[in-house]
């Protein structure tokens, strides 16, 4: 069982015991799930109804254009029901608790489009959510918030250690050490004890899956670069998933540089931490010298996250993908040029990505081919933006 | 004598829990010292972790009070050293993988053996996780304690017994540390099972607070370990030894 928890060397289960059996309990019925076509089937049904499976690639022609490199192209996670990738992964997991005959749902939520997503398919089937959400997110993430006490579900401020992602996802762990025997804990991302970061990527890896034949379809090649943003790594990790197999394909994460990682004032874990425990799992982690965990900083509340899952830690030790970080005003900028240019607005998550993505397609030049997970809508973060830079300023890049 | 001697001998006794650092290390050191000679049967101290995931609201306050002070694992180590120096009691150390993982287990080993410390429980390392720790640290001389908890099936508890040396750590409560108006419904009959796998003394804790809950543990529990309460007590300005003292004799 216990290679089973492991991604190379990283990985595992740093719980406390009262845990251990329910994630027995869970990797059993997950590896039961996993290969049953009445669930598999169930899921792929919901998939295209509820969420709105497949998304589509989509051709940035102008952006392309703008950069007069690389041709660019999104996989459309934006979307989704609900607004971002997010929901493949509640959808997945809340099926699963349904047969697990699970009562209540709990989940962390940084952005807030975690806790949108779970109290969403908690609205659909009925079942009872509390959402740990940092008493800081829950400022910056306001309209997020009434989303979902509007879908009924509690909101739970946390204001301890820095109020942010980190600190909700402790709390939501000791609710579930607490109330583990009827409670399911969909955790956000591919973080946290095992089987967490392998089943919530195989329930993200549809995007990678339909990205790839996409791909195919439309281009009769495959991309040469695929790009996707890292906070713990969920809609990346499920990018790469489709990809991680073909050789050629090179896979770059994009983690938040915040104020740069040189400040000391940033989220990137893959990029700037050392391997450490948080959570449950052996990875990637920002700490001090003492073990002790450090506050992070980022623009997009999704990606403030002091960790990386586990998976993302073996593939940048193994030199599979490649991690780098950019920083808040980048992802601001890059936010903004896409709006104006292709008429599609990113989430500031995303943003991050995107930036990278114009670097990546200069330098490349005309003839490579770059593929993005746009994993998110940006409305969001309409507030945010409008306090860092007024709309009416000159947008960097900007044709006219 | 051996610290699962030592736990063996006549009845229930006491293990008090203090956190290194809270509300400093002068604070610790002089209220450790105090306690251990009060007739407790070993001393539990926590370094200080940001994020721990077992404890609840009381001991994390307690655990950043200490962080913001400043205290680091080597501070802990020369508190431990200064009470286990007293000759009283045995000192156990009670922290998370990551801090020990940065020190380095080896150097964490060897510098608590040398501090004089007893044993060791880490309570996000369960056995399937904990070959490697647990090796060096038991190689260092000290005991190594698994916790077990309700929701733990017949197997995992004979895993952390067998796992276990010193004592078996019996999780009282389904949930994280902090003071409960009740215990687990058959905390006597999982203190029954649990005693039934293993001949090492078996120690109860997690929302053990008062004297009242103290006195249900005799002749089912070799000790009982008290931490929030105790905690609550430095909290409020107050000496804790009289709630130790209280303690102490609903052991009795």
């Amino acid at each position: 069982m216990s290679d089973r928890t492991r991604f190379g060397r990283f990985g595992g289960r740093y719980v406390p015991e009262t845990l251990m059996a329910a994630l027995d309990e869970l990797q059993t019925v997950w590896l039961d799930l996993r290969e049953d076509e009445g669930f598999l089937g169930e899921l792929r049904a919901r998939q295209a109804t509820f969420i709105g499976r497949p998304t589509p690639l989509y051709h940035a022609e102008r952006l392309t254009e703008h950069f007069g490199g690389a041709t660019i192209h999104f996989k459309r996670e934006d979307l989704c029901h609900t607004g971002a990738h997010k929901l493949n992964n509640a959808l997945g997991q809340a099926v699963l608790a349904r047969r697990m005959g699970k009562k209540r749902i709990i989940a962390e939520t940084g952005a807030g489009q975690h806790g949108v997503a779970t109290a969403t398919v908690c609205a659909r089937f009925g079942l009872p959510c509390t959402v740990y959400m940092g008493a800081e997110d829950m400022r910056r993430q306001e309209v997020n918030v009434r989303r979902m006490r509007m879908l009924g579900a509690e909101v739970r401020p946390v204001t301890s250690g820095t109020a942010t992602l980190k600190d909700a996802t402790s709390e939501a762990i000791r609710d579930w050490v607490t109330n583990v025997r009827d409670t399911h804990y969909i955790i956000g991302s591919v973080v946290g004890p095992a089987p967490y970061p392998e089943m919530v990527r195989e329930l993200q890896r549809v995007i990678g899956d339909e990205a790839r034949a996409q791909y195919l379809a439309a281009e009769n090649t495959l991309p040469d670069t695929v790009v996707a943003c890292v906070g713990g790594g969920s809609n990346s990790i499920g990018m790469f998933a489709g990809f991680v197999d073909d050789p050629g394909v090179e896979l770059v994460g994009v983690e938040a540089g915040g104020h740069g990682v040189a400040s000391g004032q940033h989220a990137a874990a893959a990029v700037g931490g050392q391997a450490g425990v948080l959570h449950g799992s052996f990875s990637y982690i920002l700490q001090d010298r003492h073990g002790q965990v450090l506050p992070t900083h980022s623009i997009a509340a999704g990606l403030d996250y002091p960790g990386v899952g586990p998976e993302h830690a073996m593939l940048a030790e193994l030199g599979r993908a490649s991690y780098v970080a950019v920083n808040d005003d980048e992802a601001v900028a890059a936010f903004k040029l896409c709006t104006r240019l292709e008429g599609i607005m990113p989430a500031l998550e995303t943003s991050h990505a995107l930036h990278h993505v114009g670097e990546l397609a200069r330098e490349m030049g005309p003839g490579a081919r770059i593929l993005l997970c746009f994993s998110g809508r940006g409305d969001k973060d309409m507030h945010t933006i409008e306090s860092v830079s007024p709309t009416d300023m000159p947008v960097i890049g900007d044709p006219e | 004598m051996t610290l699962a001697a030592r736990l063996k001998q006549d009845g229930l006794s006491l293990i008090p829990y203090l956190m290194a650092g809270h509300p400093d290390l002068d604070t610790t050191r002089e209220v450790g010292r105090k306690l251990v000679n009060t007739g407790i049967a070993a001393i539990e101290l926590g370094i200080p972790y940001s994020d721990p995931l077992a404890d609840g609201p009381v001991i994390q306050r307690a655990g950043q009070r200490a962080l913001d002070a400043g205290t680091t694992t080597e501070g802990c180590l020369e508190v431990a050293a200064d009470i286990a120096a007293e000759q009283a009691a045995p000192v156990i150390l009670m922290t998370y993988v990551n801090p020990v993982l940065a020190y380095g287990p080896e150097r964490f080993a060897r510098d608590a053996a040398e501090a004089g410390v007893a044993g060791v429980i880490i309570p996000d390392v369960p056995v399937e996780e904990s070959a490697d720790i647990a090796r060096t640290i038991t190689a260092a001389g000290l005991d190594t304690v698994f916790l077990v908890a309700p929701t733990s099936p017949d197997e995992r508890i004979v895993a952390a017994a067998t796992a276990s040396t010193g004592f078996v750590y019996c999780v009282t409560v389904t949930g994280i540390t902090g003071s409960r108006s009740a215990l687990h419904p058959d905390v006597h009959g999982l203190l029954a099972k649990v005693r039934s796998h293993t001949d090492l003394p078996v120690a109860a804790g997690f929302g053990i607070s008062s004297a009242e809950q103290v006195s249900l543990l005799r002749e089912h529990a070799d000790a009982a370990i008290v931490g929030s309460a105790i905690v609550n007590e430095l909290d409020a300005g107050r000496d804790p030894g009289p709630l130790v003292r209280e303690l102490l004799s609903a052991c009795k």
